[in-house]
């Protein structure tokens, strides 16, 4: 399992704060003003969604040991949370429902964590599987909470802050990333404070982490309750920014396996891991997809894309599990140090 | 009849490295209360307080196993208490018990003059006690540094929001605790590896990063399961230096297990022995070294016993 705690200390000589600063600087001053519509819609929005997603689940597995397969369900529940705060509460700011259903992801998450105070690993994850069938079960069934809508398909409600509307790309690109910057800010203080320490503790020798005091059980349940705040506020940016829409069939079960993906494929135990990993797991099939049409043209239809897409992707993750089991993050490390030790020695 | 040399061949070990003692320490740190009865045999018992751990009729077995066989034990304040004996012999079920990993089948675990069934793993570092384990039991994902501040968790009161927003008492409590982990790490000459991954560590100093994750709780009760094992003769002495430095700087009572005869032969004020689970002898070095009932126990296992490697 990963061992790098001390995320963002890529650069030898700079402070930790300054690579992270300069890419906020050029994702909010540059990218609004190059980025096409495209660029916003097919890459940048469920790229922030899903590393948002995975910084949340690596606080839980990669972090704090606890592996789960609900992750789609807290999204799901995120995203239906936030819908129906905003439709039935009146006069609360959108943010505020964000947040209350970030606490009523977490409230879930809490609940279907209680199984980790028995049980370990396999076991554990088979578990979480009931979040997943629950969670996409309950909503389906209630059509109070999709509001009565027929079709079970609802539209999002139109983005704004304070007033200022954030309906066009642009904004909504604007919105996602405010919010991933301030969670994955707070998730990355959580994960190097003492509570953060626990998590590791229990993750690498629960016995040892026990008889020194630390509260096993407790730490547990907050571990997926934090966890199932980040990745419930990711559902909301995932259907109000991304998608668009609120329905319960994109949070299915493929779902949480992509997200366990992009945090194995990134790096466990790594922040920037979620972000590496979610890269790679948005641009893969749009460069596969252009690659396969370029190369085969018409014979590379839908099916086949898919399918080779399945395939390339199990591929990856085998490799990555067998020859770099921490993750892009510690191939990025190895790369850049190779080069500074390059340039330093001519 | 006394030992061979052969089966004591690292009596020696035992004379603890001079300049770990001799390192100066800041007052605050000093300890409170010094063992009065240092160094003298513990003839004398009746004189002493009441005693700090006692167990009374422990029993143990796995399955058909046997580990622990009403086996009775008292630990007085301020004495390092070894336990040995052969591989198998129980040695670190009864650390186990005493430390509420194994709920033992029969007998009393008593701590500061409460009795214990079961004693309460969760509680065992507001008791006042910590532990080493015989394999390794560090949080590999995390560095020196912070394994050890790690040690101090039992106390932290701040919540994850403060310490992620940084407000409350959770700033003052990080000082503290990463200040005190950074004076045990000087104490135990592991500066030098603060921020290292200890899993990147080799062996005798991961045995040492443990130690100080014991140590940094300043407990009142330290168990310790073979901290030299696997260990060479000077990493040995080094280590056997570290624990009667720390027993003086600390005021701590330490039950030290070994597996080798020679290493406790000169550290320790009183020696119980044990043999397939049951204590065959329980007295001071010179009377345990002349013990004919140790000598068959140990002879028998003279040769695996040199290089002290007993996992
Ligand atoms: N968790 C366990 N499960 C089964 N048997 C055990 C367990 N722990 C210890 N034993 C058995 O109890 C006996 C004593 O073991 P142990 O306390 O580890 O001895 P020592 O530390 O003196 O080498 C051995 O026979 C060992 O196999
Ligand atoms: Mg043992």
């Amino acid at each position: 399992m990963a061992a790098i705690t001390s995320d963002f200390s890529f650069m030898p000589v700079l402070p930790k704060w300054v690579v992270p600063v300069l890419l906020l600087a050029f994702a909010y001053g540059v990218v609004p003003l190059i980025g096409s519509s495209y660029l916003f819609e097919a890459i940048l929005l469920p790229f922030l969604a899903l590393s948002l997603a995975g910084v949340g689940l690596n606080i839980l597995t990669g972090y704090a040991g606890q592996v789960s397969l609900g992750s789609a369900a807290f999204m799901a529940a995120g995203a239906f949370a936030a819908y129906n705060f905003n439709l039935r509460v009146e006069g609360l700011p959108l943010i505020g429902s964000i947040f209350l259903a970030g606490i009523v992801a977490a409230a879930i998450g809490i609940v279907f964590g209680l199984p980790s105070l028995r049980l370990k690993g396999f076991y554990l994850a088979v578990s979480t599987l009931a979040a997943q069938f629950f969670v996409q079960w309950a909503l389906t069934k209630f059509s109070w909470f999709s509001n009565d809508s027929a079709s079970g398909v609802i539209d999002a409600p139109r983005l704004s802050i304070a007033g200022v509307a954030l309906d066009s790309a642009i904004g909504r690109y604007l919105f996602a990333l405010t919010i991933v910057a301030i969670l994955t800010f707070l998730a990355y203080r959580l994960v190097s404070s003492q509570t953060g320490r626990n998590f590791i503790a229990i993750r690498d020798n629960e016995t040892a982490a026990r008889i020194i005091g630390i509260p096993v059980l407790k730490t547990k349940l907050l571990a997926f309750a934090i966890s199932s705040f980040i990745i419930g506020v990711a559902g909301v940016i995932w259907a109000f920014a991304y998608l668009r829409t609120v329905e319960p069939d994109g949070f299915d079960l493929d779902r949480s396996f992509q997200i366990l993906f992009i945090i194995i494929i990134g790096g466990l135990a790594s922040i920037r891991g979620a972000f590496f990993g979610a890269a790679l797991i948005v641009v893969f099939p749009l460069a596969l997809s252009r690659l396969g049409g370029f190369l085969l043209g018409d014979l590379f239809d839908s099916g086949v894309l898919d399918m080779s897409q399945r395939i390339v992707l199990g591929a990856l993750i085998i490799l990555f599990l067998i020859l770099e089991p921490d993750g892009l993050v510690a191939l990025w490390d190895r790369i850049r140090r190779r080069l500074l030790f390059a340039w330093q020695s001519t | 009849m006394p030992l061979p040399s052969s089966a004591l061949g690292v009596m020696e070990a035992s004379a603890y490295a001079p300049e770990v003692l001799a390192r100066g320490l800041p007052s605050s740190l000093r300890p409170q209360q010094q063992s009065e009865d240092r160094g003298e045999p513990t003839g004398s018992v009746a004189g002493v307080a009441s005693p700090l751990l006692s167990l009374q009729g422990i029993g143990l077995s796995f399955g058909g196993v046997v580990a622990l066989a009403d086996v009775d034990l008292s630990v007085h304040p301020g004495e390092i208490r070894a336990i040995i004996g052969p591989n198998g012999a129980g040695k670190s079920s009864l650390i186990n018990v005493i430390s509420g990993v194994y709920q033992p089948d029969r007998g009393q675990v008593l701590l500061d003059g409460i009795s214990y069934a079961h004693v309460p793993t969760q509680r065992l570092a507001h008791l006042g006690v910590a532990r080493t384990f015989q394999n390794l039991a560090l949080f590999k994902g995390l560095s020196v540094l912070d394994n050890v501040a790690s040690g101090l968790a039992y106390k932290v009161r701040s919540n994850f929001a403060g310490q992620v927003l940084g407000i409350g008492r959770s700033r003052g409590e990080q000082r503290d605790t990463l200040s005190r982990a950074d004076q045990i790490l000087e104490f135990l000459d592991l500066s030098a590896v603060r921020d290292r991954l200890v899993g990147t560590l080799p062996y005798g100093l991961q045995k040492r990063v443990e130690l100080a994750r014991a140590l940094v709780a300043e407990p009142r009760l330290l168990l310790l399961d073979e901290p030299m094992a696997g260990m060479t003769a000077s990493e040995k002495s080094e280590m056997a230096g570290f624990v009667r430095a720390a027993l003086d700087r600390f005021a701590t009572t330490v039950v030290l297990i070994e597996h080798d005869v020679g290493v406790v032969m000169g550290l320790s004020d009183r020696i119980a022995v044990l043999d397939y689970g049951r204590k065959i002898a329980d007295a001071t070095p010179d009377e345990v070294r002349n013990d004919q009932r140790v000598i068959d126990a140990y002879l028998g296992v003279a040769s695996d016993n040199e290089d002290g490697a007993g996992i």
